[in-house]
């Protein structure tokens, strides 16, 4: 069995199309496998030989990660939302309402964007302070630790535009008092609010303006900076290791 | 030596000219795109600042006078504006709490005017008793109207000692 499916493999290997696809052959060696590496738009900025040590739990629990992979999760279960939302009043709230209690997995689908958003600010607050706590931002690191700072801060806009999307009491107070903050800013502060809002008063141009931020500028904003994270983690040498762990081994 | 004094060397020799054609395109074309996208900033800022606001009326009628009993604090909940009356007259007061927009409550029995969101209290006639409201409750501008009737504008905000009398 073992040696059949190996022999299928072998030939799907052999074949013209996959070849075009991986053309650099069978990743046996360093050298193949480095580029196979290279060679792939996914594999590429991630880093071709790592250190052991940076890929034991404690090195950083794999919070960065996890936070990456929390972002994946919101942008499809939030894509699968969209198809049933409407950014207008009165039907947010009844759309959302629908989708907890008419739309089948609606509320499966609802919750794990809620819960998901909840858990990602956890856990890029936790990744922060990881990497604070380790010396992860210092020299040669500085630079990806401002596009952390980035990443943080684009972490809790989206979570804070999404809020206002039930479009219920919680969503429209949160947001009035958010958006009063920002009006306390000194002589612009109340021209601010207005283009935030898009009026004097929290209603469906601020709903529009929030959603198109959730849902299109903000993510791409969020890929954007991610795809240098990784890409800088890289070039700057690789997670940050100690020559001795807590425990004492090397 | 400095970087003009080069220049004119360079002239007065009939050698190279004091800026080159590619600093001079350079220049030109930053220049250029910087006054583009100044323009293009503000065009955005305009684009972004609605003309047109489908936004609830800011002057709303009251109704007639005699409905307001002597010394009460009346609460319009679809205006949200207080109409106060007393020996003086009638006055306009704002419920929208100055501390982060929270819709005020007129309690009669302790006869102030508190915010349920962040505990700030008020006079009836909107002066400040405690914080963390940073401001009194505004006054709005009110008259009768040609039929009798009590009329609020809530974008002209007035002095607090200006009532209306009846």
């Amino acid at each position: 069995m073992a040696t059949s499916f190996h022999a299928a493999f072998e030939s799907l290997r052999a074949n013209r199309v996959w070849k075009s696809i991986f053309r650099s052959g069978p990743a046996i060696t360093n050298r193949t496998r480095s580029l196979a590496v290279f060679g792939n738009l996914f594999l590429h900025w991630l880093p071709v030989k790592v250190r052991e040590k940076s890929l034991r739990v404690r090195a950083a629990y794999y919070l960065g990660s996890l936070s990456f992979l929390l972002f994946l999760i919101l942008v499809v279960t939030g894509v699968l939302l969209m198809f049933y939302y409407h950014p207008a009043a009165p039907n947010a709230y009844r759309d959302m309402k629908d989708l907890r209690f008419v739309v089948s997995n609606g509320v499966f689908l609802r919750n794990m964007h809620r819960v998901g958003a909840h858990v990602m600010v956890l856990l890029v607050f936790w990744h922060m302070f990881h990497v604070f706590y380790r010396g992860g931002y210092k020299p040669p690191h500085e630079f990806n630790w401002v596009v952390g700072v980035v990443l943080l801060l684009l972490t809790l806009f989206l979570s804070y535009t999404g809020y206002l999307l039930p479009w219920d009491q919680l969503a429209f107070w949160a947001v009035t008092v958010g958006t009063n903050i920002i009006s306390a800013m000194p002589v612009i502060g109340q021209k601010v609010r207005f283009v935030a809002l898009g009026g004097n008063i929290v209603g469906e141009n601020a709903l529009l303006r929030f959603y198109v931020l959730h849902v299109v500028i903000l993510p791409l904003l969020a890929f954007l900076f991610i795809g240098v994270h990784f890409w800088r983690v890289q070039k700057d040498g690789g997670l940050t290791v100690r020559s001795k762990d807590d425990d004492g081994k090397n | 030596m400095s970087e003009t004094n080069q220049n004119e060397a360079a002239e007065l020799s009939g050698g190279k000219p004091a800026v080159s054609r590619r600093d001079f395109l350079n220049e030109i074309t930053l220049g250029a795109l910087g006054v583009a996208g100044l323009g293009s900033a503000a065009l955005t800022y305009q684009y972004f600042s609605p003309n047109v606001l489908f936004e609830p009326s800011t002057t709303f009628r009251a109704g007639n006078p005699d409905l307001y009993p002597l010394d009460s604090v009346t609460f319009l909940q679809d205006q949200q504006v207080y109409i106060v009356r007393t020996d003086a007259g009638f006055y306009a007061v704002s419920a929208v709490c100055t501390h982060l927009g929270c819709i005020t409550q007129w309690k009669p029995e302790a006869n102030m005017i508190a915010c349920p969101c962040h505990g700030s209290k008020f006079q009836p006639n909107g002066r400040k008793i405690e914080g963390p409201a940073p401001r009194p409750l505004p006054h709005y501008s009110i008259n009768l109207t040609a039929d009798g009737e009590l009329q609020v504008d809530k974008l002209q905000i007035i002095k607090s000692d200006q009532v209306l009398k009846v």
